[in-house]
């Protein structure tokens, strides 16, 4: 396995499990279960016990494995060199358990369903472009930007209204855009992240052709995850493109005074994805877009940017659902966390978080006292 | 010894506490003729001044008694001088005949087994100094910076201050110029180092060095030839480089119209032809230097080796008279020259309401390299 | 096996017991040297109450219970060397009182170094606990039960010491309250001025009982910190150093450290002191009175203060300090293991002298670190070596070092910390009988079954 010589180097000292100032635990799998296993510490001496065959591989084995959120709390706060390398360790085991196929059916089923239809949710290819009906955006031929969508937002209902919102501020500030529609096909970093390396490549490779073949050298995404796949693992495949997150754009549109804005008084606190802030760095547009906006009161939540707490959709889960409900489960935390600064709103910037809070505050029973906008949606609501 | 091996990324401080495997020594100097150094008695003789020891700060003797005492010395004879030097290095200076006495009372004090600093003191130093193999080279050219193994200019060395000559630079103890065992009453182990230092240079066959460190300067310029230590290289001060390139950069230079004081290290004294540039550099980047009392010859080392060898109130009182000299004349900024006086007293400084600052940070402000503070 | 399964999830929810090989496998071990030992059952209770019915329950079915907090000892303390029911308890990891003018605060049984810490700056930046280096996940109940030390336990003791109450489960089942807390809401005695009971729970690793509410004295805290180092090559100063230094009562925590790299500390001896002020008047007022206290080892040459580079301060002035972590990996391999007994500070020399010989003989990487307590009355020598899990020989070495130093330990009359359970046989072995007597006397009737943490502290 890949990784498997700094495997043994893990101290289990348990920094990789709190927040930067130790205030709380802020591994997702750890908060909900409870059991060591379930922390990075954990699962680096259990792989490492399964690799020595000291363990088998079991239905719990491949719970502790695929619930992880590979949200990077750990990255961002081992206190030992290799850390950068932690979620990777635990992508490259369940590699191996992929490659022995022995994994659990809800993880089987969602690698087949991008196998069998190129999207997660099993629906025609045709159908994928329908969200755009009624906005103004037009096929991707040689504009700027192509505006990549991904699965959730071209499928899921929740990320079919973020994908027309961020469209209409496109379409508003006048950029210069297109998208794929029926020809896009899903990014493949959840099927990365689950340990189908093979099926990514593959995946990957048809984008690439795809991309390429239409001139495509800017990208917008909807979704962090997709940014994260055409960022970070595209190029050594020869897939090379500048790759922006929406917020990025929606920002510097801003900065640019081509937006322009209405009073919208309204409480918001954000939440910062794992994969537009830890995994790629990207903090400050969205909280520039909020803050820009007049009468919005912006709120921070305790733990946020590095610190931020996983809603539990990363890492596959939002389609396996693996880490699964309960009153500790992590979205539910983090509406709890939300609802703590006061605030009206929790404002997200990924499809994938929009859902899992969505269903933290129906779990909760907040329905009333607090909703989950997305970046671009509140931007809407503003907009002169 | 040290090939050239490209840019080595890695930024990671050597500096932390933890263990590592445990390092032999390796003596790897080749046979050379024991480096000696240039000292003439006759010189003394004949001084019309006596000025090393009479405009010497820390001991009060006239012209005739500070040329008896330097003879003195020269014989390897007791001498008050002993007891009472303070290792400033300022008569290296004041000695216009191009004598050495510093070097002279250094040797003398190590043959006599006079220790200066805490023995433990000096042991870390000499440990500090050892080279590790852990350099780093850049893109060597014929002109290259030297960042001595000083980790702070790791980062300094960007930007269009330095756009020209990066990434040509090296770092680590193989290039370290020794200069600070002087301090430690320990010229055995310049001698032992410095050629050893020079043979790494020359191994690079680079034809001019940048020091970035003005101790590299006054050791390449200075004490190295003192020794007869053969340099293998041009060494430019990095005060020169800085005010050639400022005017180049003369259209991006927005005058600051701050008042500054300067802080004038113990290793100018071996430069003390460069210690001019500073004024000039000031007054293209539109900066005032502050007059001041304690200036130019006339200057006070930070104190941060008085506090290693003599304690508390030596070093604080030494201190509190040059800060106050700087508060008295209105500077708004302290502008160093070497990190080690950074480090000594930059809180100090601004704990009295001053900026401490390093002047090629200062240079990069004036250029727009780097933010001006809020207010 | 289910019987005993379906009990514990009545009490504390299905979702909170675990028999599957992976949770045995990972609570059947910890990061240092000692062998593992699986338990049979974990299970996570979140409340006193809980925590009692465990015990009753593994009293009835006469199985062992080991209450565990991060399991970070390094020597074991936690393994359940006779199976039976791990009790994790940092579910129970709540704050629930801090008293500003007592300055106390009150936590549950599996509450954080790291949350009470960062509790108190976010809610009482005023006042501080005494917080060891371990990680932060260290819990301070564990800490106390085995005597542990921390940044204040150079001015107030062992941070033990510093407990003012604790809440406990007894072996035999009962809930009973120690100190000033037995009589009403307020814990701000451990015992005095009554018999101290807190003797019967703290120093035994759960032997006698499982630790669920702990309250610990609280100091004040400054606002402003700084360290200086005091270097020295005569390990025979060393001793009298400290005794100056202590003498002064100006400094906080004192750590005495020599290791052989990185090179800047190669060959000599660190004191390193910390102080605290709340002006910089109070600061520098400090720091010139040490200094000034050992102004005649300068002047002798025999030590000075050296110059701290400034990437190394805050490093050192971190609280926990992360890099005793990272001394796990400087062998690449994850691991490192000390023993740190608790001996007179004249040991200094001889103690060193012990730990060079030995990494010299079993060529191992190591660091001596000392940390003062309690104005000098003692100190902990840790002598640590870093080694790799991979590394089969190398664990081997270290085994064989550390045990030497248990028995040199007992010659220079040190007292075990946190013992290996062959310490504590040894210990046993070399204690005045009748300590002994009366320690077996206090075990058998706090826990009459035997069943809590056994192995420890009994003979073979």
């Amino acid at each position: 396995m890949q990784y498997q010589e700094i495997i043994h180097r893990c101290f289990r000292c348990g920094y990789c499990k709190f927040t930067s100032d130790y205030t709380d635990f802020n591994c997702p799998t750890y908060r909900k279960f409870r059991f060591e296993t379930f922390s990075p510490g954990g699962r680096m001496w259990l792989i490492r016990a399964w690799l020595n065959n000291e363990i088998e591989n079991s239905e719990r084995f491949q719970e502790i494995l695929f619930s992880c959120a590979t949200c990077a709390n750990c990255v961002e706060h081992c206190v030992f060199t290799f850390r950068d390398d932690l979620v990777n360790i635990f992508i490259a085991a369940r590699e191996e358990l992929v490659n022995n196929g022995i994994i659990p059916p809800s993880v089987r089923d969602y690698l087949k369903n991008i196998s069998i239809s190129g999207n997660a949710y099993k629906q025609p290819a045709e159908e994928r472009g329908k969200w755009a009906q009624g906005t103004a955006a037009r096929p991707y031929d040689g504009q700027e930007y192509l505006f990549y969508i991904g699965d959730v937002g071209s499928y899921d209902e929740r990320g079919k209204k973020i994908a027309k919102a961020v469209t209409n501020v496109f379409v508003k500030a006048g950029l210069s855009f297109g998208i794929l529609a029926d020809k896009e096909l899903c990014d493949g970093n959840e099927v990365k992240t689950l340990g189908e390396a093979g099926l990514f490549q593959s995946l990957a490779k048809q984008n690439i052709s795809l991309f390429k073949g239409l001139g495509v050298q800017k990208i917008i995404t909807l979704d962090p995850h997709a940014m994260n796949a055409f960022k970070k693992f595209y190029p050594q495949l020869g897939g090379i493109f500048e790759v922006f997150h929406y917020s990025e754009l929606i920002a510097q549109l801003i900065h640019s005074g081509a937006l322009r804005f209405n009073e919208y008084s309204i409480k918001v606190t954000y939440h910062d994805p794992c994969y537009l802030g830890r995994h790629n760095g990207q903090y400050e547009a969205p909280r520039t877009i909020l803050k820009a906006i007049p009468g919005l009161e912006f709120i921070e939540m305790d733990q946020h940017g590095e610190n931020a707490f996983c809603c539990g959709g990363g890492g596959g889960n939002f389609f396996t659902d693996i880490l699964g409900g309960g009153s500790e489960a992590p979205n539910r935390i983090r509406i709890r966390q939300a609802l703590q600064t006061g605030a009206e709103a929790v404002a997200v910037a990924c499809p994938q978080c929009a859902k899992m809070l969505d269903d933290g505050i129906k779990a909760e029973q907040l329905e009333g006292k607090l909703q989950v906008l997305d970046v671009a949606e509140i931007v809407v609501s503003a907009l002169a | 010894m040290c090939k050239p091996i490209g840019l080595i990324l890695d930024t990671r401080q050597y500096l932390h506490i933890g263990l590592m495997q445990k390092i032999s020594y390796l003596d790897t100097r080749k046979e050379n003729i024991m480096p000696t150094l240039q000292f003439d008695e006759k010189l003394c003789e004949t001084c019309p001044t006596g000025a090393c020891l009479v405009k010497c700060k820390y001991i009060d003797l006239d012209k005739e008694q500070a040329k008896a005492e330097m003879i003195k010395i020269s014989r390897g004879e007791d001498s008050v001088v002993f007891d009472a030097c303070v290792t400033c290095y300022a008569c290296e200076e004041y000695c216009k005949r191009g004598n050495h006495p510093f070097y002279l009372i250094t040797e003398r004090r190590e043959e006599k087994g006079l220790l200066t600093a805490p023995r433990a003191i000096t042991r870390q130093w000499i440990n500090i100094g050892e080279p590790q193999g852990r350099y780093k080279l850049g893109k060597i050219g014929k002109k290259v910076l030297s960042l001595g193994f000083v980790p702070e200019f790791l980062d300094m060395v960007s930007g269009k201050l330095f756009e020209d000559i990066m990434p040509s630079f090296v770092f680590g103890q193989e290039f370290f110029c020794n200069v600070v065992y002087i301090h430690f009453a320990n010229t055995s182990i310049v001698k032992q180092r410095l050629p050893m230092i020079m043979e790494n240079f020359r191994e690079l066959g680079v034809d001019e060095v940048v020091c970035l460190h003005d101790e590299c300067y006054g050791s390449f310029s200075h004490l190295a030839p003192a020794y007869g230590i053969e340099v293998p290289f041009r060494p430019i001060h990095y005060f020169d480089f800085l005010y050639e390139r400022l005017q180049q950069l003369n259209d991006q230079i927005k005058p600051l119209n701050i008042k500054v004081a300067y802080q004038r290290p113990c290793s100018s004294r071996l430069s003390s032809n460069k210690h001019n540039r500073v004024k000039q550099i000031m007054e293209l980047i539109g900066a005032e230097l502050v007059e001041r009392e304690y200036q130019d010859e006339n200057a006070l080392c930070c104190g941060g080796i008085y506090a290693m060898l003599y304690g508390y109130d030596f070093a604080n009182d030494v201190q509190e008279k040059n800060i106050n000299d700087m508060l008295k004349n209105g500077a708004q900024y302290c502008v160093f020259n070497c990190p080690a006086c950074q480090n000594t007293l930059g809180e100090k400084v601004a704990k009295r309401g001053i900026r401490p600052i390093h002047i090629i940070d200062l240079c990069k402000m004036a250029i727009g390299d780097k933010p001006l503070p809020e207010d | 096996m289910k019987n005993i399964t379906h009990s514990l999830a009545e009490i504390v929810g299905p979702e909170y017991v675990s028999t599957a090989a992976e949770d045995r496998y990972f609570y059947g071990r910890e990061p240092g040297l000692m062998p593992p030992h699986a338990p049979d059952y974990i299970v996570l209770p979140k409340s006193t109450d809980e925590v009692q019915q465990i015990v009753a329950l593994a009293n009835r079915e006469n199985i062992p219970v080991v209450p565990m907090g991060a399991g970070l000892s390094l020597t074991g303390l936690v393994i359940p060397l006779k199976g039976g029911i791990v009790v994790d308890m940092k579910r129970m990891n709540r704050i629930l009182e801090v008293n500003e003018i007592a300055r106390y605060a009150l936590v549950e049984g599996g509450t954080s170094q790291g949350a009470l810490k960062s509790y108190l700056e976010k809610h009482h930046p005023r006042l501080r606990h005494s917080i060891p280096d371990a990680p932060p996940t260290a819990t301070i109940a564990a800490n106390v039960s085995i005597h542990g030390q921390g940044r204040l336990t150079q001015q107030y003791g062992f941070n033990s010491d510093l407990v003012s109450g604790l809440e406990v489960v007894t072996g035999a089942g009962d809930i009973c309250r120690i100190g000033s807390c037995a009589f009403s809401g307020n814990w701000f005695s451990k015992g005095a001025p009554l018999p101290d009971l807190s003797g019967l729970f703290l120093g035994w690793f759960g032997a006698t009982g499982i630790v669920t509410k702990v309250a610990v004295k609280l100091y004040p805290r400054k606002k402003l910190r700084d360290v200086e180092i005091f270097v020295t090559d005569r390990t025979d100063l060393v001793p009298e150093i400290v005794y100056e230094i202590t003498h002064t009562e100006m400094a906080e925590d004192i750590l005495v450290f020599s290791q052989p790299k990185p090179m800047i500390f190669k060959d000599n001896h660190h004191v390193s002191f910390y102080i605290t002020g709340d002006t910089d008047e109070e600061l520098e007022f400090k720091r010139k009175m040490i200094w000034h206290a050992l102004d005649r080892y300068i002047k002798s040459k025999d030590g000075g203060f050296m110059g701290i580079p400034p990437i190394m301060k805050p490093v050192l002035l971190e609280s926990p300090q992360r890099s005793a972590s990272r001394l796990a990996d400087v062998k690449k391999g994850g691991g490192f293991e000390y023993s740190g007994p608790i001996v007179m500070i004249e040991k200094y020399p001889e103690c060193v002298q012990k730990l060079q010989d030995l990494a010299s003989k079993y060529d191992l990487a190591y660091s001596g670190m000392v940390r003062v307590i309690d104005c000098g009355h003692a100190a902990m020598f840790a002598f640590a070596f870093a080694f790799n899990r991979a590394d089969k020989n190398m664990i081997e070495r270290t085994r064989k070092a550390l045990e030497e130093v248990s028995h040199f330990v007992l010659d220079i009359g040190g007292l075990y910390w946190k013992p290996t359970v062959d310490e504590q046989r040894l210990a046993i072995r070399n204690m005045d009988p009748n300590t002994w007597k009366l320690m077996e006397m206090i075990k058998a009737n706090l826990d009459p079954q035997g069943i809590m943490n056994p192995g420890n502290w009994e003979v073979d």
